[in-house]
């Protein structure tokens, strides 16, 4: 009797030494640990309006320039001569994005590199104007459409990689994505309420920047926040959380170009 | 520079204001930031913008260094016929950007 009192007190003992949110960890993998909410219900009501006005919204100026540069050509093809209309072709293209091609992650910036490999043309640099604007455009034509990526068979092993990253503590202030992005949601940093960190709006215009920006700066930044190391835009473990945080947020619908602080 | 992004309604009743908003993509460097390694970034903005309504100034601007990137500006007036209007964005170099859209007075 003694004894199956003791089972039953245990767990509520070291459920009390535990602090609340120290360990995260993913334990079920059928269904995000989240309920999706985009990082826009996280900012102030001017920069709401900001993203919701499409004349204001300064990420459309990317957006206008990817249009231009859709149609012209570089040796005698332009992006339009095969995919044609992008608002029609490339509908829903970006929401289904990073997707495993070839045995490899693919991200929406991967994707227009192979596209331009494909036609003999040199790669895109991560956040160069150029890659900035065709990937603002692209992913533009998916806005209002519900983010879906595929995590199983060839990508299952891409996600858990992401997972784990998402949930591995780095840098010298020993902090995992998790600590701020799902142990502390709706919470004070600063000037900023922590979001979950949700990626359905990229590439998105922030104010901080001044500019238009890529997934993978932003997680360089977070990476610079918490004194890690970052990995240069486009390796691996971003592409692999990449993947991981779209899943996370699955359903959230595409906004870019979104506004955030 | 980039082309700007202007608004105006595309047609417009008799003796009715017009709200003109225009956008425009530029760095707008203060010229107090330093990079990485602590050399000073030249400052780059730009000092002003003019609209004129068939050669009529109708309203200007001087914009200084406190100005954020991608400068978003916004005006009305009543245009008194239809016609052009002209915009004008001018650097501190002196280049200048020019926009003109023509302004079409519906008859009622």
């Amino acid at each position: 009797m003694r004894c199956l009192l003791l089972f039953c007190v245990l767990p509520g003992v070291v459920a009390c030494h535990m602090p609340e949110g120290s360990e995260p960890r993913a334990t079920d993998v059928s269904q995000s640990p989240v309920l999706p909410l985009s990082g826009l219900e996280f900012q102030s009501v001017d920069v709401q309006q900001l993203q919701a006005d499409d004349f204001a919204n300064p990420g459309m100026l990317w957006v206008d320039r990817g249009a231009a540069l859709w149609t012209v050509a570089e040796d005698d093809r332009s992006c339009a001569d095969c995919h044609g209309e992008a608002e029609r072709s490339l509908r829903g293209a970006a929401a289904s994005l990073p997707r495993v091609r070839d045995g490899q992650l693919v991200n929406l910036e991967g994707q227009i590199n192979r596209c331009r490999e494909r036609q003999g043309r040199a790669d895109l640099a991560y956040d160069s104007e150029m890659m900035l604007a065709l990937s603002a455009y692209v992913a533009h034509q998916s806005r209002g459409m519900p983010r879906s990526v595929a995590i199983s068979g060839d990508a299952q092993p891409f996600w858990a990689r992401g997972r784990d990253y998402f949930y591995a503590r780095r840098g010298q202030l020993d902090l995992a994505c998790a600590h701020c992005h799902e142990s502390y949601v709706g919470r004070q940093l600063r000037g900023d309420r922590l979001s979950q960190g949700q990626s359905n709006g990229y590439p998105l215009y922030r104010l901080e920047w001044q500019g238009l920006g890529s997934l993978h700066r932003r997680l360089q930044f977070c990476n610079t926040g918490v004194r890690a190391q970052p990995f240069a835009a486009g390796a691996q473990p971003y592409l692999d959380l990449e993947l991981y945080l779209a899943w996370r947020g699955a359903g959230l619908s595409v906004e870019a170009p979104a506004v955030r602080r | 520079m980039w082309k700007a992004r202007i608004s105006v309604p595309s047609k417009v009743s008799p003796g009715t204001a017009v709200t003109v908003k225009t956008l425009i993509a530029h760095p707008m460097e203060t010229g107090f930031r330093r990079d990485a390694i602590g050399a000073a970034i030249p400052r780059d903005i730009l000092t002003r913008f003019e609209a004129r309504f068939m050669d009529e100034f109708v309203f200007g601007a001087d914009l200084h260094p406190g100005i954020a990137a991608n400068p978003y500006l916004s005006f009305e007036f009543v245009p008194p016929a239809s016609g052009t209007l002209a915009l004008m964005w001018r650097d501190q170099r002196g280049q200048e950007v020019r926009e003109t859209l023509s302004i079409e007075i519906a008859a009622t």
